[in-house]
């Protein structure tokens, strides 16, 4: 008889748990798709484009070794890298930041326009012209911001703008880098 | 007149919008694993919709990509691990069998398996429930103290069991 009663219970148990399931479902965001390189930090995808600001030189991954940095995925086609845009002058130029940008799918001679109107905060831009580097680095939606180690490995990547909220977390996360690679 | 002309007019469509890339195959195999392909692939950019249906410039280049590899005599395999590593398991609309899909891929039928388990089971119950339940008046000899009553129950079910059959 007691084992009935027992049973009697399972249809509230698993419809218990199913609406767990569903609570924490509420609080996925479907849109943030997993980073393959920042979860392996493998080092960034090869890649041999001009730099946007000086067209005769041309950059790879070992330009942006040496640091940890940040990694910035931008264009003029793209509303909210123009709202981070401040943000970003501001790190580079208070904290000290070093910011290298990917100036993604985008028109060389707008971007080039773009930066001397709303300064500079890149120690280098690469010139993606045809997306090839955002391809394999698995770019989805400008802006994307990556933490790079010294060695120019991916350590985390912010899909979104970057402001205050989500500067702390980068923040934390190369204070962390910078740390590890001190020991 | 020229109101039903212009209503005519209207019918037109004024442009067809659609994603129709002009790809040349090299052969039909490849042309057929491309629609396939990319009807499996989803478009990380426009959640919901698989590469060939996407508009997004995202999907365009990764259709653009689908087709350079299959021109270059990649497998279907190299393809989806290409798109893995650049957008995780996301991009697959049939995920692929491994630890982390073991439940989603087994789970329906360890499902239907505990399901049928639970049906023959029941069945079962209730089937000696009924034996039991026909052979007891069959045997004729009345309530015993043993079947979950005490003497004096026992004694008060026949005698009530008793009288009512005498009416």
């Amino acid at each position: 008889m007691n084992n009935r009663k027992l049973f009697a219970f399972i249809p509230l148990a698993l419809f218990i748990l199913l609406g767990v399931f569903l609570w924490i479902g509420l609080s996925l965001d479907p849109r943030e798709l997993p980073s393959k390189l920042a979860e392996e930090q493998r080092p960034v995808p090869a890649f041999q484009l001009p730099s946007l600001t000086e067209p005769n030189r041309i950059l790879t991954p070992d330009d942006l070794k040496g640091e940890v940095a940040l990694l910035n995925v931008w264009a003029t086609w793209c509303p909210t890298c123009k709202e981070e845009h401040g943000f970003l002058n501001r790190l580079a130029r208070d904290e000290g930041v070093t910011i290298y940008g990917i100036n993604y799918k985008d028109e060389p001679g707008k971007a080039r326009e773009w930066l001397r109107r709303y300064l500079n905060p890149y120690a280098l831009v690469i010139l993606d012209e045809q997306g090839s580097l955002g391809l394999d680095m698995g770019v989805y939606g400008a802006p994307e911001t990556y933490v790079l180690d010294t060695q120019g490995a991916v350590r985390y990547r912010h899909v979104g703008a970057v402001d205050a909220e989500v500067w702390k977390t980068l923040k934390q996360v190369m204070v962390q880098v910078e740390q590890e690679s001190a020991q | 007149m020229i109101r039903f002309v212009q209503m005519l007019l209207l019918l037109l469509p004024l442009s067809a919008y659609a994603t129709i890339d002009a790809y040349e195959f090299s052969n039909q195999e490849n042309e057929k694993r491309f629609h396939e392909l990319t009807h499996e692939l989803r478009c990380p950019k426009c959640q919901n919709q698989n590469i060939a249906d996407s508009d997004a410039p995202l999907a365009t280049d990764l259709r653009r990509e689908v087709h350079r590899m299959l021109e270059s005599g990649e497998s279907n395999d190299e393809i989806a691990d290409f798109m893995v590593t650049r957008y995780g398991d996301f991009v697959l609309y049939r995920p692929r069998v491994n630890e982390t899909t073991w439940l989603l891929w087994y789970g329906p039928f360890v499902l239907l398996g505990v399901g049928i388990l639970v049906v023959v089971l029941i069945s079962r119950n209730r089937r000696q429930g009924k034996v039991e339940a026909t052979e007891k008046p069959m045997t004729g000899s009345g309530y015993k103290a043993s079947e979950g009553l005490s003497t004096g129950e026992a004694d008060r079910l026949n005698t009530l069991l008793q009288r009512d059959s005498d009416q």
